[in-house]
């Protein structure tokens, strides 16, 4: 047995396989000139490819069922279509690398099938793709990182948001990364999905790729690689007893959020994705107090269209009905660049061009994401909130083009509907110029991890600075009290839409200095609810 | 030369499966066998061609098989087709 520590960012215990992910290492696919050896690359890349799809098909009969086994069968079928390899074989001796002519001879099939007048067939382009991305990825030796069958552990160095956004996240039981904070994309996405998650932990790839089995007890902040008997034990005990503390949460489902005063507060959720409202609405959540839009325009390399950005809020709105919906606009740039912006890299990504400042600047980036969000609007009850305002003229910009973006629609015979538009308050300055603020938006949400950041000017993703980044900052309980004080003297809304809106320490105060809307990871809403309801506030 | 003739039975056509089923059915054949659906004509040896006829329930099939083994050909097909398509 090895152990070892890490920073907690989610408690239970979670035991079982451990997978290191090692980011995709890509060789460039460069012919070797001698359309003989690509020749045999090839064919030894279709074997492999056989090989891999046999075992897929195998285990997709037992596990998923014929349909999809099926789909599978005819890839493996491709693979030996004599068109494919005639075209492929051409290609190569034209002189192309056995990964291109693999990958663009799939992608003119691709292209055959998808112009047919026949909607089954149009779909077959994706087999093709995905039969010629297979050979490709075998011949660029992207074997880099590849996911086991059923639920395991994931240890990591770090992860981006766009590679979280790509995980299977019902079958992961627990991160363990090496660096990141507890303000750090990983950690949020533990928080969503409910998984006790360590960071900045001391697990190095060799133990974890050792052991059998892997435990993490979120509750201490510990790891063991093949944990003894005795250790095994007393974690499944804990394991047991924090099932049972979530059961008794159960009671408070459906329930109203309201203090033993008869204070009312909303309990909301945060979300990033259409998914992730079915998850709020599974854990109870009340609405959605911050859809982090930007991670439709992530792990991708365009900008998203209209139509994608409609169709997201749209099942957004959908799915949860006549409860809020806040959409925050845009806030790329910081440590979320995106390649396709073409934005330029920065010093000080924090304090540079990103959030509101991006969507001003570039029109053509904020116009899609306006009219998807009134488009969408018909559909439920949304809002929308702008990050990263620090004067009140940026909001005004804003609101302007809301309003054209609104008549333009209706005069194309779009229904829309009223969209309340508020402040997420996360600079410093929109926090002091609450008053004035609140006389031109619907509500304030504030956003406590940015505004901790640049009240206190301390870097949220160094974890060196973990002891100086204070959210409990006297100066920002002074913000935090302001801002409130503002909104209700303004008679608008105010909510806590950052980490410490599910802060056991802090909700008491925060419905004291009269928030009513706290927003949140779905999984702490029940136990939110509990402390609401249990609160002589 | 022998020639069979066969209207299709399943309701989604000739989809990628018995596509894929009727090239491996005809692979160990070395006569030259030809399907041609009003849509057009494809080598049943090359999956992508058959699946390009697009040919669905309904319409009928003319195979053509020519080669030393044409007689053995045509009586597995017809029984491939029956059992498949």
């Amino acid at each position: 047995m090895k152990k070892g520590i890490g920073l907690p960012v989610f408690p239970g215990v979670a035991i079982g396989p451990a997978v290191v992910y090692r980011k995709a290492q890509r060789t460039l696919p460069v012919s070797s000139g001698d359309p003989a050896v690509e020749k045999a690359k090839f064919a030894a890349a279709l074997e492999t490819a056989r090989e891999q799809l046999t075992a897929l098909f195998e285990k997709a009969k037992v596990e998923i069922g014929e349909e999809q086994a099926a789909i599978v069968e005819v890839q493996l079928l491709m693979l030996d279509d004599l068109d494919y390899l005639d075209g492929v074989n051409m290609a190569i001796e034209d002189g192309a690398a056995a990964a291109i002519a693999a990958l663009d001879t799939g992608e003119s099939f691709a292209q055959i099938f998808a112009a047919m007048d026949d909607e089954y067939m149009n779909a077959r382009s994706a087999d093709i793709r995905d039969m010629s991305h297979r050979l490709y990825d075998i011949l660029c030796g992207n074997t880099g990182f590849q996911l086991p069958e059923g639920s395991f552990l994931l240890v990591a160095e770090d992860l981006a948001p766009s590679e979280t956004i790509q995980l299977p996240r019902e079958r992961i039981m627990a991160f363990v990364t090496r660096q990141g904070s507890s303000s750090s994309h990983t950690a949020i996405l533990a928080r969503t999905l409910n998984i006790p998650s360590l960071v900045q932990s001391d697990i190095t790839f060799d133990a974890a790729d050792d052991c059998q089995i892997l435990a993490v007890d979120g509750f201490t902040g510990t790891w063991y690689a093949d944990p003894d008997e005795e250790t095994l034990a007393m974690l499944r005990v804990k394991q047991a007893e924090a099932a049972e503390a979530r059961n008794a949460l159960e009671a408070f489902r459906g329930k109203e959020s309201i203090t033993k005063s008869g204070k009312k507060v909303l309990l909301v959720a945060n979300i990033g994705c259409p998914e992730d409202a079915v998850d709020a609405l599974k854990a109870d959540a009340e609405g959605v107090g911050l859809m982090r839009s930007e991670f439709l325009y992530l792990g991708r390399d365009s900008l998203p269209t209209e139509e994608e950005l409609y169709e997201a809020y749209k099942k957004v709105a959908e799915t949860m009905a006549h409860r809020p919906v806040v959409i925050r606009t845009l806030d790329i740039g910081a440590d979320k660049q995106v390649s396709y912006l073409g934005l330029e890299a920065e010093e000080n990504p924090a304090l540079g061009l990103r959030g509101l400042r991006i969507c001003l600047t570039n029109e053509e980036i904020f116009r899609p994401q306006l009219r998807a969000i009134y488009r969408a609007s018909a559909y439920g009850n949304l809002h929308v909130m702008f990050p990263m305002v620090a004067s009140v003229w940026e909001l005004k910009a804003a609101k302007a083009l809301c309003a054209r973006v609104r008549k333009e629609l209706e005069e194309e015979g779009y229904p829309t509907k009223d969209v309340p538009i508020g402040v997420m308050v996360e600079t410093p300055a929109a926090a002091v110029l609450a008053n004035e603020l609140a006389k031109e938006a619907a509500f304030f949400s504030v956003g406590t991890n940015d505004l901790t950041q640049y009240t206190l000017a301390v870097d949220r993703q160094n974890a060196k600075l973990g002891e100086f980044y204070d959210p409990y900052h006297p100066a920002l309980m002074a913000l935090l009290a302001h801002i409130a004080k503002a909104a209700n003297d303004n008679g608008i809304w105010a909510g806590i839409c950052g980490e410490l809106g599910a802060d056991p320490k802090m909700q008491e105060k925060f419905i004291e200095m009269g928030y009513s809307e706290l927003s949140m990871a779905a999984g702490r809403i029940l136990e939110s609810r509990k402390l609401v309801c249990e609160s002589n506030v | 030369m022998k020639e069979i003739k066969h209207v299709i039975n399943d309701p989604l056509g000739m989809h990628a499966r018995p596509a894929g089923m009727l090239v491996k059915a005809v692979a160990p054949f070395a006569s030259k066998i030809t399907v041609t659906a009003p849509t057009g004509t494809a080598d049943a040896k090359r999956l992508m061609a058959l699946m390009r006829l697009a040919a669905k329930q309904g319409m009928e099939l003319t195979i053509t098989i020519e080669g030393a083994d044409e007689e053995k050909a045509a009586a597995e097909l017809q029984a491939f087709l029956t059992a498949n398509l």
